[in-house]
């Protein structure tokens, strides 16, 4: 349990990336995956994008606009996510600073690796994406993300609601051990495998 | 009301109920390579868990491995340090292990399945998104990340929430040189790469029946690229035959217990799906992607669509930005470009079947000037295969490069890779921006189609006859 974790999730500046389908190959390309560390990943996240060729920060990524340094909130469309499943997409953006990102919708196995960090997905409906990317576009944004009533702040009062599953929230909420709760199920586990060497014992 | 085939398996594996809407699962095989492994034993190490089923968990080494020379320094030194870190897990572990001096190492969905490994009712997961692969044979089969692969080594479980099931019934019979990569193409051309995002898709039909268990992995391998979480096709004779005599398939004085289990293993005619898609077969053309999603597809007698063919903004918007991307035009035919890599290798098309099928092609033919080609085989017992029925020998007259089992150039983790600007006519899975390196431009093709190109050095449309 991590009781430091407040209800109000995060709040910061908003980044817009306005692309569908952003794949997890341009969130964290091959070359950085032969990794035997967890760490370090922050430098590569969306390095194709982010960099020239030369090794120079692209002006024209979105990442490097000076107005969007130190963004914690990723604003993106549909289908962001997709492709590989590897972990290393939601840690290279954690370890850049996001803890949010907002989207139409995210691939399944993404979501999941996020969740498994900490990291809150908020997916909502194009319209109202096509609203929060006209925001941005009226000048850098602050919000502030409260999980515990669902919402997204925008300040003066005007908010937007966003659902999430029950079972993500109270585990982005508790901070409870992912592995840890399913161990106290340890004797169900034994049982089961206990069971199934007699109906089908060529499982092993 | 019936079950389907997903429910069935779903049920039959439900340990506990974590959540309201979260069920811990049981994981009857844990897949894992040198990519998504490392991070996970470190984080055992650290928590002092051990391995819970060391037996029910199989490693191979694929992602980054040379296809050059079996050596695990051949790729550089930080894979020969990932390589080395799983050889050490596996040691460490007790986890079997086929390293590079394995005559059986190869992908881990080309392995998983030829050594029996695989097979119906089973869950069967992988740090790896083309884990759906297994789903031909009627195994709820799918990617996982780092953290999960750390929770299947430690409980042998996962949690997860009911899917969505979406039934994609294909009918009528496939044309001459199509392939079920046409199909799996044409199905993500029609649904998109986000259709299937919270469904479980399970192909039937009578075009799925027909074909064989090496055509059901390359379509279920591809569901992930519609955003379906797995791919399922219901076991039946063909996967039986299959999967008979195979090294860890049912022993025999359990065979037939298992066979009949798997005889149970079928979408009742009374369940219900979420979403029902229905194609004939028979109007599938060959099919080539033209950008950078494999949504971005058609068949290769259509031009390149414009813009303005799509209904969606942000579709406009990501086809003007594949156009630049590809170096191509609206209304270009795919037949007037010219390549300068093939590819024919990966999870999706490096079994026997897929190079027995471009071999057909390429006898007593030359690569074009030109054009580097390359066959990756998926695996040693497929290399083996295909030396001995002579494909080897056909492939290396032509001008292909002949390799040893691996990834390779589907995502250029080790040096196999395409340079910037370089077309390749490419069987694997992925033609997102980079992933075959930096600036190379990416067409997804069937087997047959990249050898066509590999000898014409352009995209050719093989139905027509007339191209070589």
């Amino acid at each position: 349990m991590n009781p430091s974790i407040h209800p109000v999730f995060a709040s910061g500046l908003v980044c817009p990336l306005d692309k569908n389908n952003v794949d997890t190959d341009q969130i964290i390309p091959k070359q950085f995956l032969t990794s035997v560390s967890r760490d370090g990943f922050a430098e590569a996240l969306f390095y194709d994008w982010r960099y020239l060729a030369d090794g120079s920060p692209n002006p024209d990524f979105v990442l490097n606009f000076p107005q969007y340094q130190g963004a914690n909130i990723l604003l993106s469309r549909a289908n962001f996510g997709c492709g590989s499943s590897r972990e290393h997409a939601p840690w290279a953006l954690q370890q850049y600073g996001f803890q949010v990102i907002i989207a139409e919708s995210f691939a399944d196995i993404f979501y999941n690796n996020c969740a498994n960090n900490g990291m809150l997905l908020i997916a909502l409906s194009k319209g109202n994406i096509d609203s929060l990317f006209t925001r941005c576009s009226e000048g850098p944004q602050q919000w502030q993300i409260d999980l515990k009533n669902q919402e997204i702040r925008f300040g003066n009062n005007a908010a937007l609601g966003f659902d999430i599953d029950p079972d993500i929230k109270q585990r982005l909420l508790s901070g409870l051990d992912f592995i840890g709760s399913s161990e106290q199920f340890a004797p169900q586990i034994s049982d089961f495998e206990q069971s199934r060497k007699t109906s089908q014992p060529w499982l092993g | 009301m019936g079950q389907t085939l997903y429910q069935k398996i779903y049920q039959s594996h439900v340990v506990g109920q974590l959540n309201a809407s979260t069920d811990l699962l049981y994981v009857d095989r844990h897949l894992i390579h040198e990519v998504t492994s490392p991070q996970a034993f470190a984080g055992l190490k650290q928590a002092g868990r051990p391995v819970r089923r060391p037996d029910l968990t199989f490693a191979t080494m694929d992602h980054n491995v040379s296809t050059q020379r079996r050596s695990m320094d051949a790729a550089g030194e930080t894979s020969r340090k990932q390589l080395e870190a799983l050889a050490e897990n596996c040691d460490e572990h007790r986890i079997p292990l086929l390293d590079l001096t394995h005559p059986d190492q190869g992908i881990v969905h080309v392995i998983g399945p030829e050594l029996g490994l695989t097979q119906p009712g089973m869950i069967i997961v992988c740090g790896d998104s083309h884990t759906s692969t297994h789903g031909a044979f009627g195994a709820l089969a799918f990617g996982i990340g780092t953290s999960e692969v750390e929770h299947v080594l430690a409980t042998q479980t996962l949690p997860q929430q009911r899917a969505k099931t979406l039934k994609i019934e294909i009918n009528g019979s496939l044309s001459a040189h199509v392939t079920p990569k046409d199909v799996i193409l044409a199905v993500i051309g029609k649904l998109g790469t986000a259709g299937g995002n919270g469904y479980v898709a399970e192909f039937s039909g009578s075009a799925i029946r027909a074909m064989s268990m090496e055509g059901r992995m390359t379509l279920c391998n591809m569901s992930i690229e519609m955003g379906a979480k797995a791919g399922l096709i219901a076991p039946d004779d063909t996967t039986i035959a299959y999967l008979q005599g195979k090294e860890h398939a049912p022993k025999a004085e359990h065979w037939e217990a298992a066979v009949s289990y798997w005889q149970s293993l079928y979408s009742d005619d009374d369940a219900v799906f979420d979403q029902v898609v229905t194609l004939d077969a028979s109007q599938i053309k060959p099919q080539v992607s033209w950008g950078t999603s494999p949504e971005q597809v058609i068949a290769v007698d259509q031009p390149i669509p414009s813009a303005e063919s799509f209904s969606e903004s942000s579709k406009q918007d990501a086809a003007r930005r594949a156009y630049e991307y590809m170096g191509l035009e609206p209304g270009q035919r795919l037949t007037d470009l010219a390549v300068d890599v093939v590819f024919i290798g990966s999870c999706t098309n490096s079994r026997i079947e897929d190079l027995r099928a471009a071999a057909s092609l390429v006898k007593d033919k030359k690569v074009a000037a030109g054009v580097r080609a390359l066959i990756v085989p998926g695996s040693g017992q497929v290399k083996r295969q295909a030396e001995s029925e002579g494909l080897a020998t056909i492939f290396k007259d032509a001008g292909f490069e002949w390799r040893e089992p691996g990834c390779s150039m589907c995502l250029g983790m080790n040096d196999d890779r395409v340079e910037a600007g370089q077309r390749c006519a490419s069987t694997s899975n992925r033609n997102f921006e980079g992933r075959q390196g930096r600036g190379s431009r990416t067409h997804l093709v069937s087997p047959t189609m990249a050898a066509a190109a590999a000898i014409a050095g352009r995209f050719v449309d093989i139905t027509t006859g007339d191209w070589a």
